[in-house]
């Protein structure tokens, strides 16, 4: 076993196609959210979208961590990094994304900035380590799939007494996402599929809440294209069937509590900030992770200056619609013109994994039919 | 934007290096030799046909698995001739060094670069040195021009390619772009890949054998095959179709890209090809390849395809994507 | 939304690390939220650190129900 390959068998995906089909009724459209980027992107990567049927609509969540900071919290990372005694540390996923005036630490780096990337938050704590004449700023951005490990190494940083090293936290959650999505007005999303990686921490439990307040069914999902099409078959079962559950497809990896040492770190370095603002989304309550006072000596938002200008999602966007279901990417006024992965305007043209940008890339030109 | 500056963007040569080109240096310095954008311009006069190339090093390490700086400057040269379909002359090379830089390790950059002419068999003909002040250069950077002599059975260009058209890639790919991302070690991850920088030109001679039957051949460097198959569909006004199993990428180097989050497709290679060829001559150019040392793991990746608009798409086991250009240098991904 | 790459454990190291295994690809990841794997052990990493470890019998069960889904459109066909 490898853990991958088994559950890209191209036949069993053909059949669990032909299941699909059989599980819908024609003609009747169902709207199923993939909260998870991950998942986006893997629906493009491999074509899975062309195994669905007509009637199952796919729309893109707001799972993309990258693409939920919002341009305010990327200025404050680039005046973080433009100090000349940091060197700011983050995944090279954030280095691309814009903040006012479309600047990045991309930019900022090419400006003289020493932003580094790292692969792991402890690898930027070896910096601090290895470098104590420098303050190492490392840019803090997850759920809560990727906080267990900035927590992680903050409970080191502490236990070391490294004092050259502190963290921008943007690290969010998910539920208040979701329910931000279904208190949204004109919200028609019949069934969820559920975040896999974020639930092996979380678990399966914080999304009773959408069976129970909403009554629409969650069915946590692997990243393999067999894991995809298995958990909409599971979410089209329920829906015949009348039922809103929380199924797991994700079993190998997702436990009903989650991962309880990482829950505990969490718990420990924490706290949840009273709102956060979300790029596309605005501001949710209870959503973001600051740290706790405990922590305040390595809290790089208590340590140095940042400017916390709030700037406005660009108007011509559409990604609050997008992000909400209410949208399809093309169906933006902006999209592939003024909005494009080398010059993202929205939130969802960001990332790879963002649902704009995992369209213009995969699933831009569709209509193209490959003759088999 | 008037105050707008140069990022590492647009040196990795994916979409925005080619903005740069086009936009900047091609709109100041257009002429018909230059226009074309090759991997080298042909210059021809009383008969004889030359190609020209440059091209400069940057690398980091210096020293990575499998090479250095040195042997990658030779190779890369002797590369873009060869896949121009010539056979080189001799080169050149230009050495920008830091103050302060060992001279034992220059000198075995050199010796080094020395194996890689004998290995191709061509020579470095003329060369120059700068020394820079500390802190001005990063080591060394190398540049290096090459000529080559065309080989007259083989004519090669956009123009040629037809649909139905063959897709062969000589071997593995993303090997290079591994090797060294993960020598500069900040990412902490341990793999046995090496750089797989080489000299083609013995494979394009083979391949020059097919006479008109080879149609274009290029080698996929930075940017990675997905770039160069893309400029490949916009040169040639036809779709590319790939069959993504068949693209061969070794199970490590797969397994870097995948904790890196970073498709194998856009990572540069410095010792393989890509060739298209006539349907016909789709088995011989197979054979051809697979038959010299450097093309042991080629293989038959896709066909050209007229469409309404030229795209690299990728058939894979549930339907097909889009392979679109690289947006800037693939960074390690966490989500 | 969060990359999670399966790898093997091969050894426990010192200062709660794990040396994992990844096609070939070696990578030393912090093992604190999965302390009870042994070499051997199938793990999910996440940015340097081993956030589940993989349970073989589930990973089964999910491609059996997967493939019923296969003997099903065999039988139709």
């Amino acid at each position: 076993m490898r853990f991958v390959d088994e559950y890209r068998d191209g036949r069993a995906a053909h059949a669990l196609a032909a299941e699909l089909r059989s599980l819908v009724e024609p003609g009747r459209r169902v709207k199923l959210m993939e909260v998870c980027g991950g998942h986006t992107h893997a629906i493009y990567r491999h074509g899975l979208d062309a195994l669905l049927p007509d009637e199952v609509e796919l729309v893109h969540g707001p799972g993309c961590p990258v693409c939920v900071i919002p341009m305010g919290r990327v200025d404050d990372a680039i005046s973080l990094a433009e100090r000349p005694e940091v060197a700011f540390a983050s995944f090279g996923d954030m280095l691309r994304v814009p903040g006012g005036r479309r600047r990045s630490l991309l930019e900022a780096k090419a400006r003289g900035a020493d932003v580094r990337t790292v692969y792991s938050p402890l690898d930027a704590l070896a910096i601090a380590e290895r470098e104590p004449e420098r303050e190492v700023v490392f840019f803090g951005v997850g759920f809560e799939t990727t906080a267990p490990a900035t927590a992680l190494t903050l409970l080191r940083a502490r236990e070391r007494d490294v004092r050259n090293f502190s963290v921008f936290s943007n690290h969010v959650l998910i539920g208040p996402a979701l329910r931000a999505i279904l208190d949204s007005p004109e919200v028609d999303i019949d069934g969820f599929v559920g975040p896999g990686h974020v639930s092996t921490v979380i678990g399966t439990r914080p999304y009773e809440f959408v069976c129970r307040e909403y009554g629409r069914p969650v069915v946590v999902a692997g990243f393999e294209p067999n894991d995809i099409l298995q958990a909409v078959a599971m979410l089209l079962r329920q829906l015949r069937a009348g039922r809103a559950e929380v199924e797991n497809e994700y079993g190998r990896v997702v436990r009903a509590e989650g991962n309880p040492d990482a829950l505990a770190a969490l718990g420990e370095v924490f706290d949840v900030r009273e709102d956060f603002e979300w790029r596309g989304l605005g501001a949710i309550p209870r959503s973001g992770l600051r740290l706790a006072e405990a922590f305040a000596d390595w809290d790089a938002e208590r340590r140095f200056p940042v400017p916390g200008a709030r700037i406005e999602d660009p108007k011509a966007c559409r990604c609050g619609d997008v992000l909400r279901g209410r949208a399809k990417p093309f169906e933006c006024g902006v999209f592939g013109t003024a909005c494009t992965p080398e010059r993202p305007l929205g939130t969802c043209m960001v990332s790879s994994e963002g649902a704009c940008a995992a369209y213009y890339a995969y699933g831009r030109h569709r209509r193209v039919e490959v003759p088999a | 934007m008037s105050d707008a500056v140069v990022t590492l963007a647009d040196g990795a040569g994916g979409k925005a290096s080619r903005k740069l080109v086009e936009g900047l240096f091609l709109e100041e310095l257009r002429n018909p030799l230059l226009e074309p954008l090759g991997d080298a311009a042909i210059v021809g006069r009383n008969g004889t046909r030359l190609a020209l190339t440059t091209d400069s090093y940057v690398v980091r390490p210096l020293r990575f698995p499998g090479g250095d700086i040195g042997e990658l400057a030779v190779n890369g040269t002797v590369n873009d001739l060869a896949v121009s379909g010539a056979q080189p002359l001799a080169l050149t090379a230009g050495f920008v060094i830091e103050e302060g830089f060992p001279l034992a390790e220059l000198r075995g950059i050199a010796r080094s670069m020395a194996g890689a002419a004998l290995a191709a068999g061509v020579a470095v003909a003329a060369g120059d040195t700068k020394v820079v002040e500390r802190g001005a250069a990063d080591g060394l950077y190398v540049t290096t021009a090459g000529v080559g002599l065309l080989d007259l059975r083989a004519v090669l260009g956009f123009d040629r390619v037809r649909a139905g058209d063959r897709v062969l890639v000589s071997g593995g790919v993303a090997e290079h772009g591994i090797a060294v991302m993960l020598a500069r070690g900040d990412l902490g991850l341990a793999v046995d890949v090496e750089s797989d920088t080489a000299p083609l030109n013995g494979l394009t001679a083979a391949l020059c054998a097919l006479g008109t039957e080879l149609r274009w051949m290029r080698d996929p460097t930075r940017g990675g095959l997905a770039t160069t198959l893309n400029e490949l569909a916009t040169g040639a006004g036809l779709s590319v179709v790939l069959e993504e199993a068949a693209i061969p990428v070794r199970e490590d180097v797969r397994g870097a890209c995948e904790l890196l989050g970073i498709d194998p497709l856009y990572v540069a290679n410095e010792g393989k090809l890509v060739a298209v060829v006539s349907p016909e001559a789709a088995d011989d150019a197979l054979a051809l390849l697979r038959g010299h040392p450097l093309g042991a793991g080629a293989a038959l990746v896709g066909e050209l395809r007229e469409d309404s608009r030229p795209f690299v798409l990728a058939r894979t086991p549930f339907g097909t994507r889009i392979v679109d250009m690289l947006v800037g240098d693939p960074l390690p991904r966490i989500c | 939304m969060c990359l999670g790459i399966p790898g093997r454990v091969v050894a426990r190291l010192d200062d709660g690390l794990a040396r994992i295994d990844v096609s070939g690809v070696r990578r030393d990841v912090s093992v604190a939220f999965t302390p009870e794997v042994e070499p051997g052990d199938w793990v999910l990493v996440h940015v340097g650190f081993a956030l589940a470890r993989i349970d073989e019998e589930e990973a089964r069960a999910t491609l059996a129900l997967i493939d019923e889904a296969l003997a099903a459109e065999e039988l139709a066909s």
